[in-house]
């Protein structure tokens, strides 16, 4: 038991021996450190103003690499930056007061205007910089790297042509920092403060506990059967910042490596309920590129990097964007409990609104996604108000088996057409036995009708979702079709379908 | 100390950061290192209370019972007020109209409405006592739908008329009529920075207020009134803002006061930094608006007649709604002449937020109107809108009398329009993508190209006035102050640009200093597009006054006449000889000049008389065009907004970098208000977009991938700052040019026979609703020839 956490914030060691569980670094960092340049917009992980970069050693033993990942710090607790070194404008700048370049870069390009969420955007520019392929060593997966890492930086000033410009510079032409020529004895400080003891601090409002292994999560799940599992917070911090809910303890699951397998087989894959929304994104996408394309879309880089797929789903969300396109795929859901492990079929998992098929000390481990045969169609369609950053009004997400020509098996699941995510059991039924092409619409579109009841909100009202979810059924149709035409606004660079 | 050498003469001889060059903002260096400081970055005085608001539930309802002992009791809890321990007045109209309590006191008149505060050591500790209060309501009927407003028939303003000609007849007479509805909804300011006050208690009566406004010497005024003081007891001050685009006009002003009458009651500094939720729910908006239009045209699409009435929902208070609606009226026009002419106003009191300023403050709202006026009249006619436009375009020696009866004298749409649409290949383009459309079942484009021309001036001729105060300090260094507020559109650099311009001095040799009620007074809003106008040109006041004084002194000391000193750049000629600045102003301090000026400045030409719909409210317009490309998926309605070409005119502009930053910006946020960003209100008046999760402004993706943005060289007719022209509104309609290429993609669908009547904002859903309406007319036989 290590009763500290201990974290880099910029150069200088730190170590936590006390502090409230839910404590945000953005309340830390402005309250106790008095570090200003770091912004509160929305206390809800939307506007990006105070977008930070948590720096981890990634990869196999012996051959890691910092790798820099933006985050919200208001919806991040402090005790999640355990292990890690947290970046803020502040440290960006020189000692010198010389500019970052990114930092110059902005300047150059008139990049700010008001400049609230300037210090946001400078720390997501300088995280792009850190991911560039060459930096790396892997591959761009999106065709627009520079709006997906800005998506969840909320400019209301520039219209953001200036800091598009200052970004395409700024990965025209990188330069070495201090942060490269300093890698190699960060990560000798980050990795000599690895272990596997499970952290146990508090303050006066409660504990934030933080074990290293699966066992540890289970044990510690009996031993506080009221504790609030949190992985990446991108959900539960909001239970704080705005419904202000007092939570003790917190059980965070980010320190078991266990949980962050991703493994591959012949006919699946499964990844760890730890895995994050953005690298979950990157092994999907390998699978189809709509799962790329739907992960580049869930929330922003700064939730992606942060929430994880499991979270995605353990919330039971009926919008949450992962479930809809995984139940489609099969996915079945990989539970562990005390003593007791289970798999079930991942649309089995959602009982009702805010009900899921949890038992008592149960969490979730991890997804198994089958692969897609040869003779499979897929498509995930996320439609919502805005392309990037936004919770989506409808999701549907469509595997259909041909065989000679009709349809022999059709997994069709939405989000956003009922309390839960789930199946549309009579519009599947509709299209089995029949060809894909227009002549099964009318019954599709009829059946969908009869699957689902949606809701009118702020999002949509009930007639748009219902006419969109019918209405994807043609794009599908248009998508299957030997000459394809354009059926789609999401994203800038073409899409390569299978 | 600054460098008393003279500088190495540069090759162009010239002062860094002059007039028309494009210097970065003040503050870019402090913005991209976070060291800039704003309220809440500013060091905390000992002891400092934090504010949290008590909101009401309920749209409208009598307070029958409010129990705030839950609210005492909470832990950290210093002390709560209500708005019987106001020791002033309890009312903060900053119209004067007397309808808007800072603290709600026996009725709630809108669901978020302020009817305590809280006061504890902490701010979790604050927000967390806020929601402990037992209140106890009498619900009574809310006016939240304009169906509910128009059945009410509660106006928070007398309504405005403006008439020209007899529209009536020629209505009766025209060959062509078209009537409709449309709906255009608000929008959320948005301001990156929440509102946001600090309050420092004084001696006696004293405050001073460190407050996110637009409008310090308003913030004064009313902190003075609630306070029961006078105005000379209170200080306003403001570095920047983290925006404001109209929201911290008035909107403020709640906070400002909440946390001096905190700060004065306690004895305590006092912080008040709503939650962005909160200060959603609590502020007002852009208000929406219904515009009921009857249009009279002939065959070839000129208009002959136009009879709009422009109603708004303009919240439970006043505020600015008068003058919002009014400044709607007169945009209603945009660039087109109507030979006759009826708008009215209809300012509807609804139990909602108290809509607001909004950069355009109306005139966006109107000028919408009177484009779906001319969309109407294109599809009417078989038209391409573009060619109804340029047939309507008001002229230069006729047909140049607005509906307020000003002859516009400044007139240059016609070429604007005409350089821009040859400049984006606009007709070759329109005609590729309608083509491209019969082979693209599912995805449509269009394209649209719209002008603007925007009236300049506040048209409460009061506000047409600025002060500034400049010091030189011995050492040469000069010390500016001005009115003006810096919201991050670059006022503070532009009006320090002007003073180095007038003292031929490098523009970091200007200091810019922190707006407050105690350097400049009775100032006006920094709003109308019309800071830089009114303080660049105060400032120059100031400068010249020195420079005056300056000229004198060496003119005695050195003995030539006065007509031989010159300013040069970092230097000033006395003769046959150059002195460095410093050291000319070392010599003029030593014998005894005085080195600080006041200026003032004053819009001449403008009047405005209300009743009777007459006058010359605008000293000049601002003009210019966009020209949009869209493409909408006809199975959702999602869409992209994929090209935009620009040109627009901010006169011989003062800061050609600055400028274009506000053209782009306002462009996007203009964009965003007719597209994504929607308010939804619940049934019982809950606004439910309460933050950047619901409510979605343009984010980085959105902007249009080609992006082209010109200024077009125009030198302003008018005496203004240097003949630049006021930037901050105008191009927030360039966005309309979005809304029109979104219709005509639309339109595609049914061959562009039928005019698509695509209400705003135009999200996904209202877009397939349009899309979905066309199908049903496409299928439909023809109506008629």
């Amino acid at each position: 038991m290590r009763h500290a956490i201990r974290f880099l914030l910029g150069p200088d060691a730190r170590t936590i021996e006390t502090c409230d569980p839910t404590l945000t670094v953005l309340d830390w960092l402005r309250g106790s450190e008095r570090l200003t340049g770091t912004k509160e917009g929305c206390n809800e992980g939307d506007c990006g103003a105070c977008t930070v970069v948590v720096v981890r050693p990634e990869g196999p033993p012996g051959a890691e690499r910092l790798r820099y990942r933006t985050v919200d710090a208001c919806i991040t607790f402090l005790g999640m930056l355990d292990g890690c070194q947290l970046l803020t404008v502040e440290h960006l700048r020189r000692a010198d007061g010389t500019l970052h370049p990114v930092q110059r870069l902005m300047v150059a390009e008139h990049g700010s205007q008001c400049g609230f969420c300037t210090p946001g955007f400078v720390m997501s520019l300088f995280a792009l910089t850190k991911d560039r392929p060459a930096a790396t060593g892997e591959v761009w997966t999106s065709a627009s790297p520079i709006d997906d890492a800005l998506a969840g930086n909320l400019c209301r000033c520039t219209g953001y042509a200036p800091i598009v410009r200052a970004a395409e510079r700024a990965l025209a032409a990188p330069e070495a920092d201090a942060f490269d020529a300093a890698h190699d004895d960060t990560l000798a400080r980050l990795l000599a403060l690895r272990d596997d003891e499970t952290v146990a601090v508090s303050g006066p409002k409660g504990r934030f506990l933080a074990p290293a292994t699966i066992q540890g999560v289970v044990d510690l799940m009996a031993e506080h059967p009221d504790a609030t599992l949190v992985a990446g917070a991108t959900d539960v911090a909001l239970w704080v910042t705005k419904g202000l809910r007092v939570l003790d303890p917190v059980l965070w699951l980010g320190r078991v490596p266990m949980l962050r397998v991703v493994g591959e087989a012949a006919d699946h894959l499964y990844l760890g309920a730890g895995v994050s929304l953005a690298e979950a994104g990157l092994h999907l996408s390998r699978l189809h590129p709509d799962l790329g394309e739907l992960f580049r879309r869930h929330g922003a880089a700064q939730t992606r990097n942060a929430g994880t797929l499991g979270g995605n789903i353990a919330n039971g969300s009926p919008i949450g964007d992962a479930a809809p396109a995984l139940i489609a795929l099969g996915a079945r859901l990989h539970l562990i409990g005390r003593g007791t492990e289970r798999e079930i079929p991942l649309e089995d998992f959602f009982l009702a609104y805010g009900r899921q098929d949890l038992r008592p000390g149960e969490f979730v481990g991890g997804v198994r996604v089958p692969k897609l045969g040869p003779d499979a169609l897929f498509r995930a369609y996320k439609i919502s108000k805005r392309f990037d950053e936004d919770i989506s009004a409808v999701l549907g997400a469509f595997r259909v088996t041909l065989a000679g020509g009709t349809i022999r098996e059709a997994r069709i699941a939405y989000g956003g057409m009922a309390g839960t995510p789930g199946r549309a059991a009579r519009a599947e039924a509709a299209l089995v036995g029949r060809p894909l092409d227009a002549a099964v619409v009318p019954a599709f579109k009829a059946a969908l009708a009869q699957d689902f009841t949606p809701l009118t909100d702020m999002r949509a009202t009930a007639g748009y979702r219902l006419r969109v979810a019918g209405n994807l059924i043609e794009r599908l149709i248009h998508e299957a079709a030997p000459r394809a035409p354009e059926t789609r606004l999401a994203s800038v660079g073409a899409l390569a379908h299978a | 100390m600054l460098d008393r050498t003279p500088p190495a003469p540069k090759a162009d001889d010239r002062i860094a950061g002059g007039a028309h060059t494009p210097r970065i903002h003040d503050s870019a260096a402090r913005h991209v290192g976070g060291t800039a400081i704003y309220i809440d970055d500013m060091a905390e005085p000992a002891g400092l209370l934090h504010v949290c608001l008590g909101l009401s539930a309920r749209a409208h309802a009598r307070l029958v019972s409010v129990d705030l002992a839950p609210v005492r009791s909470a832990e950290g809890v210093v002390a709560v007020f209500t708005a019987a321990d106001v020791p002033g007045v309890n009312e903060i109209s900053s119209s004067h109209r007397d309808d808007e309590p800072m603290l709600a006191e026996d009725t709630v008149s809108y669901l978020g409405q302020p009817i305590f505060a809280v006061a504890a050591l902490t701010r979790a500790a604050a927000r967390h006592a806020a929601r402990r209060a037992i209140i106890a309501y009498e619900d009574l009927e809310p006016v939240l739908t304009f169906r509910q407003a128009r059945a009410d028939g509660n106006l928070v303003w007398p309504p405005m008329t403006l008439t020209r000609g007899d529209s009536d007849a020629v209505l009766a007479q025209a060959p062509g009529i078209v009537r409709g509805r449309m709906a255009i909804g608000g929008q959320e300011h948005f301001y990156l920075e929440g509102q946001i006050a600090l309050a420092v208690p004084g001696e006696d009566d004293e405050v001073t207020v460190y407050t996110s406004t637009q409008h310090p010497s308003e913030a004064q005024a009313l902190v003075a009134k609630v306070l029961g003081t006078v105005n000379s007891a209170v200080t306003a001050e403001v570095r920047r803002m983290g925006g404001g685009f109209g929201g911290k006009e008035s909107q403020s002003n709640l906070f400002a006061c909440v946390a001096a009458l905190v700060a004065k009651k306690t004895g305590r500094a006092a912080k008040i930094r709503p939650d962005r939720d909160d200060d959603m729910v609590i502020t007002g908006k852009r208000h929406d608006f219904e515009v009921d239009y009857l249009v009279g045209h002939d065959a070839e699409g000129r208009i002959l007649a136009v009879d709009m009435q422009l109603a708004a929902r303009c919240g439970w208070a006043a505020d600015l709604s008068g003058p919002v609606t009014d400044r709607a009226l007169f945009h209603a026009d945009n660039c087109y002449h109507y030979p006759a002419v009826h708008l009215t106003s209809r300012p509807y009191r609804t139990n909602t937020q108290s809509n607001t300023a909004f950069r355009g403050f109306g005139g966006p709202q109107g000028m919408v109107a009177a484009e779906r006026v001319i969309e109407e009249v294109a599809y009417a006619c078989g038209l391409d809108p573009l060619e109804v436009r340029k047939r309507n375009f008001y002229g230069t020696e006729t047909d140049n009398v607005t509906p307020y009866h000003q002859t516009i004298s400044d007139n240059c749409i016609r070429d604007l329009v005409a350089k821009l649409e040859v400049d984006c290949g606009y007709a070759a383009r329109r005609a590729a993508l309608h083509a491209a459309n019969e082979a693209s079942p599912v995805i449509k484009r269009g394209i649209a190209l719209t002008p603007v021309k925007f009236g300049i001036s506040f048209t409460s001729t009061a506000y047409n006035q600025a002060g500034a105060l400049v010091h030189i300090y011995n050492d040469g260094s000069v010390g500016l102050n001005h009115g003006g507020t810096e919201m991050g559109q670059g006022l503070y650099v532009k009006v320090a640009q002007v003073v180095a311009e007038e003292f031929q001095i490098d523009a970091d040799r200007v200091r810019i200093t922190a707006t407050t009620t105690g350097k400049v007074p009775n100032t006006s809003a920094t709003a109308a597009s019309s800071g830089a106008d009114l303080n660049g040109m105060a400032a120059r006041a100031a400068a010249q006054t020195l420079k005056g004084r300056l000229v004198a002194f060496a003119a005695e000391a050195w003995s030539v006449e006065p007509e031989t000193v010159l300013f040069l750049p970092n230097r000033v000629r006395v003769g046959n000889q150059e002195i460095p600045w410093a050291d000319l102003i070392h010599k003029a301090y030593l014998a005894r000049i005085p080195l600080s000026a006041t200026g003032f400045y004053k819009t001449p030409t403008i009047h405005w008389d209300r009743d009777a719909g007459r006058g010359h409210p605008f000293y000049y317009f601002a003009y210019g065009a966009a020209c949009v490309q869209a493409a909408v998926d006809t199975l959702t309605g999602e869409y992209r907004i994929e090209r935009a070409d620009i040109l627009h005119d901010c006169g011989r502009s003062l800061n050609p970098a600055v400028d274009k930053g506000q053209i782009e910006g306002g462009f996007i946020q203009g964009l965003g208000w007719l597209t994504t960003e929607e308010l939804w209100w619940d049934g019982t008046g809950a606004l439910r977009t309460h933050a950047p999760s619901t409510y979605k402004i343009p984010a980085c993706g959105d902007r249009p991938r080609i992006f082209n943005v010109a200024l077009y060289a125009n030198e302003n007719r008018e005496e203004t700052i240097y003949r630049s022209k006021a930037v901050g509104e105008p191009p927030l309609m360039l966005g309309i040019a979005g809304l029109h290429a979104l219709s005509d993609a639309v339109a595609s669908v049914a061959g562009h026979r039928h005019c698509p009547r695509l209400d705003a904002p135009a999200t996904p859903e209202r877009v397939l609703d349009a899309v979905d309406r066309m199908r049903a007319l496409a299928d439909a036989p023809p109506a008629q020839p």
